[in-house]
């Protein structure tokens, strides 16, 4: 018989936080406990096999109404990429209008997931 | 004479939103006035998920959030004013209300039956969580320091400490790790994390941030910029203890040492303020002793979930549509709310029994195994734990408020 694990985590999908617990046999799952939602399930499985996070930050726009749009990835990504994700973002540079939702970087750093804005921006025209 | 208005909605943050799209659902005639240039409020400069959950059924970031919001009120053509600053509230008579309010284009002078009074929470200052000393460069809010990120783009500092491990403190300390910079040190008076658990993992430990507890910073030391941040530990009646100070050099503080209710124009105006919320104390259908104003969201209770500011908005649109149909709130008995064990704030403070009511309450401490009982009408209900961080929501149904006479306590007891 394969050894068995306890995992206490603290479920981070919504400000309730309940706290979950898993019991592992081997790599497999035998029983999870305390969520509150399937939504918590989901992530304690996630989190026990292979954590992964929504990264998120601000990237310049020329011409807007505000100097960044606020951007994310549209799905959690490995935690392991967040750096390499963060560099991407330092990067780049878009133009107004920007739409709330439209898509900044496919495919992010191979992760499957998309930078996506979370703020429009508006165009402005230069005051002259 | 006709008012202006049924109803002037004061601050367009989720709280003022989302009460002036039902208030208008409603068909009243609705008044919007916001300070700043957008409408919004907070959740505009919170890029992180976590808001509407419960709402929505989505996790979505602050900005997406609002968003959906703000395109509902523009898409209802809602009239409102961006810049304006409510300058008074003078409660002429129970049914009106006249309000002076300093926009760009000058002076207006509006009167309405009622208002709905959402402006939500000022930051707490230095002085208040006693740090002393004078503030050299490279000391912010944390509401400055997130507006100065997420909206401006730019870098406060790069070796950073933070005071306060509310929500705010910690989400801050995320927001400075994701962009390269070293965050120090996140330092709290209290024994415990003042936000919530999933912010200590998803903030604190994904980053190996260092939180201390029983800590407080007794001075910021720099002639022009911070230098370095003097913390002491603290024992339980938080007084310091003597020996034990130590430096962090940094060159960045942030300072998240909570929110107040700012309430300004509705205190000049009369109401009547409950010291342990520091808002307006109000009856179940968020009426403030002022008849016909009316108060949700931040201004009313800090609430660490817009869901249930949202909520709030929309709860203080129908009391205000009630109040008009009757000309008043036609409650004339009330029950009045008490604290027991362990219960640090809550709201509403009067309950007529005609309704359900939810109930928003925060504990003093954490307890686990415990169950809120209500001993006047016998109820009681069982939580796995209470944290001061996560506010208590539950409903009182009707049936049960009316067994009570003229008072209903609820307490924390421990479960046998
Ligand atoms: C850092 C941080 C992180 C958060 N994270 C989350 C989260 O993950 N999930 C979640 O659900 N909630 C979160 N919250 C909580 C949420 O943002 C608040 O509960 C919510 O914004 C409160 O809404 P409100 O409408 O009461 O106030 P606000 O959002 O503050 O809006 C008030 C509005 O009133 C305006 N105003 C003020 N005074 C006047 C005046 N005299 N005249 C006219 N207008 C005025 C202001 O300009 C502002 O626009 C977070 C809050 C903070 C600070
Ligand atoms: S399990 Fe569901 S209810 Fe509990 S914290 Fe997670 S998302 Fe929220």
């Amino acid at each position: 018989m394969s050894e068995i694990r306890h995992f206490k985590l603290t479920c981070i999908i919504c400000p309730l936080g309940c706290e979950i617990e898993v019991k592992m046999e081997g790599d497999k799952i035998v029983e999870i406990t305390g969520f509150g939602c399937p939504k918590g399930r989901d992530y304690a499985i996630q989190e026990v096999i292979a954590p992964k996070r929504v990264v998120m930050s601000v990237i310049k726009v020329n011409k807007g109404d505000f100097p960044t749009v606020s951007v994310k990835t549209d799905k959690p990504v490995p935690k392991e990429l967040i750096p390499v994700i963060m560099k991407e973002l330092a990067k780049i540079e878009v133009e107004a209008p920007v739409k709330i939702g439209q898509v900044i970087i496919g495919n992010v750093a191979n992760s499957g997931a998309n930078i996506i804005a979370t703020r429009p921006s508006r165009k402005v025209l230069p005051v002259s | 004479m006709q008012n202006d208005y049924d109803v002037v909605v004061i601050g367009g943050g989720p709280a003022g939103l989302a009460a002036a799209i039902r208030a208008r659902e409603l068909g009243l005639r609705v008044l919007l006035l916001e300070n700043r240039e957008t409408l919004g409020g907070i959740p505009l400069q919170c890029i992180h998920p976590g808001f509407g959950l419960h709402y929505f059924k989505e996790d979505l970031t602050g900005t997406e959030f609002i968003y959906r919001f703000i395109y509902k009120f523009l898409d209802m053509e809602i009239e409102h004013y961006t810049g304006a600053h409510v300058v008074s509230i003078e409660p002429f008579s129970d049914l009106e209300k006249r309000l002076r309010v300093v926009t760009s284009k000058g002076v207006l002078d509006i009167t309405t039956t009622t208002v709905i009074y959402t402006t939500g929470a000022r930051e707490r200052h230095l002085f208040e969580i006693g740090i002393t000393g004078h503030r050299p460069a490279g000391v912010y809010t944390a509401g400055e320091a997130q507006t100065m990120m997420d909206i401006d783009g730019i870098m406060p500092g790069k070796e950073i400490v933070i005071v306060g491990s509310g929500d705010v403190g910690l989400i801050m300390a995320r927001r400075f790790a994701l962009e390269g910079a070293h965050v120090k040190a996140v330092i709290e008076i209290m024994s415990y994390p003042g936000g919530l658990t999933r912010n200590v993992v998803q903030c604190l430990q994904d980053f190996g941030i260092p939180l201390y507890l029983s800590h407080a910073v007794t001075r910021i030391e720099g002639t022009t910029k911070v230098e370095k941040v003097i913390l002491t530990k603290v024992d339980e009646n938080l007084r310091p203890v003597p020996g034990t100070e130590k430096e962090i050099e940094c060159d960045t503080v942030v300072i998240a040492a909570g929110l107040v209710p700012y309430l300004k124009v509705l205190e000049r105006a009369g109401v009547i303020i409950d010291p342990a919320t520091k808002g307006p104390v109000v009856n179940e259908h968020l009426e403030t002793s002022i008849p016909g104003i009316f108060v949700a969201g931040n201004a009313l209770v800090i609430n660490d979930l817009v869901d249930y500011v949202v909520e709030q908005g929309e709860l203080a649109a129908e009391s205000a549509y009630l109040y008009i149909q009757n000309k008043g709130i036609p409650t004339k008995k009330w029950r009045k709310l008490v604290k027991g064990r362990n219960i640090r704030l809550i709201v509403p403070h009067y309950l007529s029994g005609d309704n359900d009511v939810i109930i928003y309450a925060r504990v003093q401490k954490p307890e686990e195994n415990v169950k809120l009982h209500f001993p006047e009408i016998n109820k009681e209900i069982k939580l796995p734990f209470v944290k001061p961080a996560e506010m208590i929501r539950i409903k009182l149904r009707k049936e049960d408020i009316t067994k009570a006479k003229d008072k209903i306590t609820m307490e924390v007891v421990l479960n046998e």
